[in-house]
């Protein structure tokens, strides 16, 4: 265009704008307004189901069942399926098997299969066992650090700080985890700057990913709201995840408000697996098949088949003789209606 | 693409400092988005013991009936649906619609509406002592037919002959349409049609209108869709969401709602009622939840939630059956 500046080049043609500032199309991609509410146009499901969900169930599930449930997640077209957890026996019963899981599984190309290691036991029996993801599990409560793991809030980071270097050197990514992020069941309501300080804290010694667990589900759009503004303060909100659990029912409003600050990865259980362990027959996961109905519903693409979690699902329920706890699938089979957007 | 051309129309822009102006746009927006002013306060409309028991199959003893309208009269609510005067042919459980008015003990500040299907319902209403009555349209020509034989224009101009007696006599009324998402038999109802109805029953002389997912498949993306086409024929200000929770969907398209200015929201204590479109599916949202919702949102409702839950209960043991509120089920067990 010659002696043209810059600026006018810019508004005569949106090609030289975008060959000028190439991440400008990234973000006018990445939202999607529906009606002056704008959400990402895509979200992450990162499915734990297979662990978080099956940790807090009652029954012992055969080995055999939990290889097939993993397997049947794998062909939904989730990309992150959370597969076990290198914890000790004595303390987890329903992990005991988990080398053999890992080692039973069929990987799928395109799906990553994060597991738990709170030290560094954990993390050499993992790797062992073949783990190509790791996770660790911070709290932003001391008491609830204390009465869950054992140790204080720095003295975990320390722990967790020799694990991430040791997957450091294995170049094995390492997610984080802040449970208690909107409140904790002994000592009630959490300064969101706690949780932003622990957030930072995991973020800055290299996890890649930030999960913020509404661990009772007393949580309510009013205070994801307010943790999650003082937590994008320290961690850009691209690294963020929500992990709301249901127990108040408010699972879906609080991931609906975190997509609206520009949340886009969103952890779930297949089913509503595993109920709350701090409220006796109270739901604890909110369900990947509800939330999918969600964001599908926006128009916000996930790249998962919700038939197929809701067939896995029954799968699981079958094998725990228990309802499920999604009630997309409680309606689904019924209904002689039909459902908005699948 | 215009706020594009001036972030970037400034020629030193340079790709870093382009990312941070980018991060600090993105944390404001995202601020206004999520924190977009919400309503300071919203009105519950207690449908418990109309709508949700009317879906109940166990049929309720009057008393229970009247001590359970009672309980909630106690509770802060300020409109309680009591009854339906539709023929107990249809309805049994709505039978006792005369004794149930004029058992209950009547809270001043408390409106006490009642469903009226047309002129002999709105007769015994009043001859019963009602001050405040609802009638209901549907925005599905094939559900119209199916639930009332007849089409939709038909049943407004049924509703005419109510509409001048409630005029006559001074009594307000209140205007339900129903499957505002979607329909049982047609599947998506366009918006654009619910507009309409809302328009209609509206300028009839509704004060208010209550757009109803009778089904439960709406979500925040075709409730948001609903909303801006009823709002443009119905100021927001009469407008109210009775969300079904059948595909748990009810509390997040409720926020929406009040994102888009909507402050009046219908709900059951316990989740009363569920689908009759999908045997054993839930129905109608939980009272509960919704002002565990608003109230965790700094959202005044006037509604003492520890008496709602004790109306809740005593409800659900008359019927023997669980809540469906996930509020109750936790409650005192944290």
């Amino acid at each position: 265009m010659g002696n043209v500046p810059t600026s006018v080049k810019h508004c005569l043609s949106y090609e030289q704008l975008i060959e000028d500032y190439p991440w400008l199309k990234r973000w006018l991609q990445e939202e999607k307004t529906i009606t002056g509410h704008e959400y990402p146009q895509f979200v992450k499901i990162v499915e734990v189901g297979p662990r978080d969900g099956l940790q807090n169930e009652k029954e012992i599930v055969p080995t055999g069942v939990k290889i097939q449930l993993i397997d049947m997640l794998s062909g939904t077209g989730l990309s992150v399926i959370e597969a076990t957890s290198f914890v000790s026996s004595k303390w987890v019963p329903q992990m005991a098997d988990h080398t053999d899981v890992l080692r039973g599984i069929q990987r799928a190309p395109h799906v990553r299969y994060p597991v738990l290691t709170p030290n560094m036991q954990g993390f050499q029996d993992a790797v062992a066992a073949g783990a190509t993801e790791v996770a660790v599990f911070g709290s932003a409560s001391e008491t609830f650090s204390k009465k869950n793991i054992n140790c204080s809030i720095d003295e975990s980071m320390l722990r967790f700080e020799e694990v991430i270097n040791a997957a450091k050197e294995r170049q094995i990514p390492v997610r984080g985890y802040v449970s208690c992020a909107l409140g904790c069941p002994h000592e009630g309501q959490i300064d969101p700057s706690k949780v932003a300080e622990v957030a930072k804290r995991l973020y800055e010694m290299g996890c890649y990913e930030i999960s913020l667990g509404d661990t009772i589900g007393i949580g309510t759009p009013g205070s994801m709201f307010k943790m999650l503004q003082k937590v994008m303060k320290e961690v850009p909100v691209s690294a963020l995840a929500v992990h709301c659990h249901d127990t108040c029912g408010q699972a879906l409003p609080n991931i609906l408000t975190a997509l609206q600050m520009g949340v886009c990865v969103v952890d779930s259980a297949v089913a509503g697996l595993g109920g709350c362990p701090f409220a006796q027959g109270s739901s604890g996961n909110v369900s990947t098949e509800d939330v999918l109905y969600m964001l599908h519903g926006i128009g916000i693409e996930t790249g998962v088949n919700l038939v197929k979690v809701v067939e896995a699902g029954h799968f699981i329920c079958n094998a725990l003789c228990r309802k499920t706890n999604s009630k997309v699938a409680q309606a689904r089979g019924r209904t002689l209606c039909f459902s908005a957007k699948e | 693409m215009a706020a594009v051309l001036k972030l970037v129309n400034k020629s030193t822009l340079t790709a870093a400092m382009g990312q941070q102006h980018l991060a600090a746009i993105s944390a404001a927006k995202a601020g206004v988005r999520a924190g977009r002013s919400l309503p300071e306060q919203v009105k519950i409309v207690e449908v418990g013991p109309r709508d949700g028991l009317q879906n109940e199959k166990t049929i309720v003893p009057t008393e229970a009936k009247i001590h359970l309208i009672d309980m909630l009269s106690e509770s802060g609510l300020s409109v309680i649906e009591a009854t339906s005067f539709v023929s107990p042919k249809w309805v049994p459980q709505m039978a006792d619609q005369q004794e149930v008015m004029k058992g209950i003990r009547r809270r001043p500040g408390v409106s006490y509406p009642v469903l009226t299907p047309n002129l002999r319902g709105f007769q015994a209403a009043m001859k019963a002592g009602a001050a405040e009555v609802a009638i209901f349209g549907a925005a599905s020509e094939l559900f119209s037919k199916k639930n009332i034989n007849c089409s939709v224009d038909e049943s407004l101009r049924r509703f005419d002959e109510v509409m001048k007696a409630a005029k006559e006599a001074g009594v307000p009324v209140r205007g339900y349409v129903s499957c505002v998402a979607g329909c049982p038999y047609e599947g998506k109802v366009a918006p654009e049609k619910v507009a309409h109805v809302a328009q209609r029953l509206y300028s009839m002389g509704c004060y208010e209108i209550s757009l109803g997912d009778t089904v439960g498949v709406a979500t925040p993306g075709s409730m948001a869709e609903m909303l801006e086409a009823v709002s443009r024929a119905v100021p927001v200000s009469a407008l109210a969401v009775h969300c079904h929770d059948t595909y748990g969907q009810a509390l997040a398209n409720i926020l929406v709602a009040l994102q888009m200015g909507v402050s009046v929201v219908d709900s059951s204590v316990a989740g009363l009622g569920g689908c009759p479109y999908a045997q054993g599916a839930s129905g109608n949202v939980a009272t509960e939840d919704v002002v565990y919702m608003l109230h965790g949102l700094g959202i005044q409702t006037g509604v003492d939630l520890s008496r709602l839950m004790d109306a809740g209960a005593f409800i659900c043991r008359t019927l023997n059956r669980k809540t469906s509120s996930k509020v109750a089920q936790a409650t005192c067990k944290l």
